[in-house]
């Protein structure tokens, strides 16, 4: 699976984000928004799950964008156009139902905006009204910012220091969307991807509202095929597999403090390998 | 003759846990020679009856006795293509060993006496793998023109496959992982069946010139209508059964505790246990319980002794299940050598959840149970005793009571009828599914089975798509 477009989406203070286009003849002309494929870097390698951003069916190529956070998506970032990955597989995960919502509103944090941005974008297609937020600790740190104003009615950004947009979360932006709306909610959909924290604060701050709030999970996985186990995750009190039943799931439903713990089980041996690799 | 079963030599319990070398060697020649002499050659040999797969059982172990090793490896090879594979893996004292006349009358599984059939098949087997012994093929003119799409490389779809191109059929396997073998390379551990075996035994497929596309999942990748669009004329289902089942109590989503499924993946598949060469991680702690009885509980037990020994954590891993040992469904042999290894078991204790701290395991609660009345397994109920409960250390634990149906084809499939547990079903005859010309096999249909008994039913299916080919 050869990479045959690479580029740095944002290169600052120690946050890297990476996107590729890989030849996947076997996905491309399947993926559809929010589904996710799997990825495998080098033969000794970890399986880890990563969004499909864009496709072209044409070329069969897809689209990856990826923040070097642990030590396979900095693998990942180490391999430059004409190299090849040594596995993908998928498409994988239920896709985002596309149908006429009415007014929709999409939360971006982080990488997660590339996650919204295919979502964002067939929402638009169908004739919806697409909100969109995105969020970034700094101006510096916002990707994507131009491609999806381009597929969204309106945009609003939130920093957390204040350099760009609205000073704050993007859940001050949700807050403020809801408040001065119509009651009951002229909002028939929120769609979320972003850091657990922010997902479930997004939930927590719509549920008065009463707008239905899908949230697209990236829990650990291993096989994604449903076979480990690894990825579940409690929702309305049902365990439930991010990779088959998932990735999206109500965001009100969802147990956020079990999801939070499990996406921590292996952070003493990341710190381990990822000392190892700077030795 | 010799009364006395020969034993091949296992690796010293205390040497062998401390990497995934092989446990048990092979019979030297002498011994598969004079366990060979022990079998008496039956008129009417009803070890065969036993066999899933109907190896003439009889005649290889005179072929052996008669060293001729290659013919002994041609008879097996005429019902079974991975003779080195079964001859490890098999259950045997479930199936010909507890037909062996030296078997006593309603033993549960075979005596210690009977014939010890699986590791001269292992031995024979081995022996045409080291030499390279050409298989006769059967190649039929008339069905070369034909193409059959295998989905899954496990027991079943390599068998199937095996099977049909042996005969001339242009077999394409499509596999999701990125390595072949299904359970044989996820589920089984090196100890008990080594890489190079599985590897060699499927080159010998490639061999018969059947092609494997690994990274391709059949329902997501591609569908089933797209195979036939793009000119397979059958399809065989191998699918496996993919998901773990969970006991449903409090605590199981806690960190650390895994399903079987999971630990195993990561150490055998991803191999975990030479981290962080391999980038895949696995946790390790003091208290490992792996609950259950099966062959899975035993494989995740002694992978786990093993993790705690190559991390200098000194071996503590207690097996969990609610019956005796009896009613264990292990393979003796396994059971045998987990407690060799220093595996403790404790019996008749019924897991009824778990308890934490920041979020990952602590402790297991349980109940003691005592045995009631035979349920529909045949095997007598647990029964929980009232104020019994216990708790127990447990930083680790592994869930292995069971697998479900893998549903990513099933699911997204809807005229492929499925029952209630979400198994295809099929025409026991043919073993063809409810859409016309797709069969399926294995653990996909049958529920959890053995190797052997997976591929008993490829063969079925293979030979009744070589009649629908040939009509």
């Amino acid at each position: 699976m050869e990479i045959l477009e690479k580029s740095v989406l944002m290169d600052t203070g120690g946050t890297r984000v990476t996107k590729i286009v890989v030849r996947v003849p076997l996905v491309a002309p399947k993926a559809e928004p929010g589904q996710f494929v799997v990825v495998m870097v080098e033969e000794s390698g970890e399986r880890i799950p990563l969004t499909v951003v864009d496709t072209d069916k044409q070329k069969g190529t897809i689209t990856l964008i990826f923040q070097e956070l642990g030590f396979t998506t900095k693998l990942l970032g180490k391999l430059n156009t004409g190299d090849d990955i040594y596995a993908i597989a998928g498409p994988l995960g239920h896709a985002m139902e596309i149908k006429k919502y009415g007014k929709v509103i999409l939360v971006g944090g982080g990488v997660g905006i590339a996650e919204i941005y295919p979502v964002a974008r067939a929402l638009k297609n169908v004739g919806n009204h697409v909100t969109t937020i995105l969020g970034a600790r700094a101006k510096n740190l916002l990707i994507l910012e131009q491609e999806l104003k381009s597929v969204s009615d309106e945009l609003h950004v939130a920093t957390d220091d204040g350099s760009y947009g609205k000073k704050g979360f993007t859940t001050d932006i949700l807050k403020e969307l809801l408040t001065n709306d119509s009651k009951p909610s002229a909002y028939s959909l929120i769609y979320a991807v972003g850091p657990i924290p922010m997902m479930a604060k997004v939930s927590l701050t719509s549920k008065p509202y009463g707008v239905k709030t899908l949230v697209s999970l990236n829990a650990l996985m291993v096989d994604g095929t449903g076979m480990c186990g690894c990825c579940r995750v409690t929702v309305n009190k049902k365990v439930q597999f991010s990779c088959i039943d998932g990735p999206e799931f109500d965001g009100n439903l969802v147990n956020w403090e079990e999801l939070q713990n499990r996406s921590k089980i292996y952070c003493k041996k990341e710190d381990h390998i990822c000392r190892l690799e700077k030795t | 003759m010799k009364k006395v079963p020969i034993k091949p030599q296992d690796l010293d319990a205390q040497k062998r846990i401390v990497d995934f070398s092989e446990v048990v060697s092979r019979y030297t020649e002498k011994e598969a020679l004079e366990e060979a002499a022990r079998c008496i050659q039956c008129k009417n040999p009803v070890c065969i009856i036993g066999c899933p797969v109907g190896i003439d059982i009889k005649k290889f172990i005179a072929q052996i006795k008669d060293k001729d090793y290659k013919g002994a490896y041609l008879t097996i090879r005429e019902k079974n293509d991975f003779p080195s594979m079964c001859g490890r893996v098999c259950p045997a004292e479930y199936q010909c060993r507890k037909k062996c006349v030296f078997t006593k009358k309603d033993l549960p599984f075979a005596s210690e006496n009977a014939i010890n059939i699986h590791f001269l098949e292992r031995f024979a087997g081995d022996y045409g793998m080291e030499n390279n012994v050409n298989i006769p093929t059967q190649k039929n003119e008339k069905l070369s023109k034909f193409k059959v799409a295998v989905v899954g490389s496990g027991p079943a779809g390599l068998c199937c496959a095996g099977e049909l191109a042996r005969l001339g059929v242009k077999v394409v396997i499509f596999e999701s992982l990125h390595k072949t073998g299904g359970v044989l390379a996820y589920g089984i551990p090196p100890f008990r069946l080594p890489g190079d075996v599985l590897n060699a035994e499927i080159d010998c497929l490639a061999k018969l010139g059947v092609e494997i596309n690994t990274n391709v999942i059949i329902g997501k990748s591609k569908s089933l209508d797209e195979l036939f669009s793009e000119g397979y004329s059958c399809v065989f289902l191998g699918l496996g059964a993919g998901t773990p089942s969970f006991l449903k109590l409090e605590g199981e989503s806690l960190c650390n505790v895994y399903s079987a499924n999971e630990f195993l993946t990561r150490v055998n598949l991803m191999k975990a246990y030479e981290f962080p060469r391999f980038h895949t991680p696995i946790n390790i702690g003091k208290s490992i319980v792996v609950v259950g009885g099966g062959n899975t509980a035993m494989d995740a037990a002694r992978v786990a002794l093993r993790l705690q020994k190559i991390n200098n954590i000194p071996p503590n891993v207690s097996v969990f299940y609610r019956r005796t040992e009896k009613e264990m469904p292990a393979r003796r042999l396994e059971i045998e050598h987990a407690k060799e290894e220093g595996i403790k078991f404790r019996f008749l204790t019924q897991p009824v959840g778990f308890t934490g701290k920041e979020g990952c395991v602590e402790k297991i609660k349980c109940l003691q149970c005592k045995l009631g009345e035979p349920d529909a397994s045949g095997r007598r109920r647990p029964i929980p005793i009232e104020g019994s409960e216990f708790e127990s250390d447990c930083d680790i634990a592994v869930i292995a009571v069971g697998l479900g149906a893998n549903r990513v084809l099933t699911s997204v499939t809807p005229n492929l009828k499925v029952d209630k547990w979400g198994d295809v079903t099929v025409d026991s005859e043919t073993m063809e599914t409810s859409i016309k010309n797709v069969y399926a096999g294995g653990d996909i249909v049958g529920g959890e089975g053995t190797v052997i008994e997976a591929m008993g039913m490829a063969k079925k299916a293979a030979a009744a798509i070589i009649k629908r080919l040939l009509s």
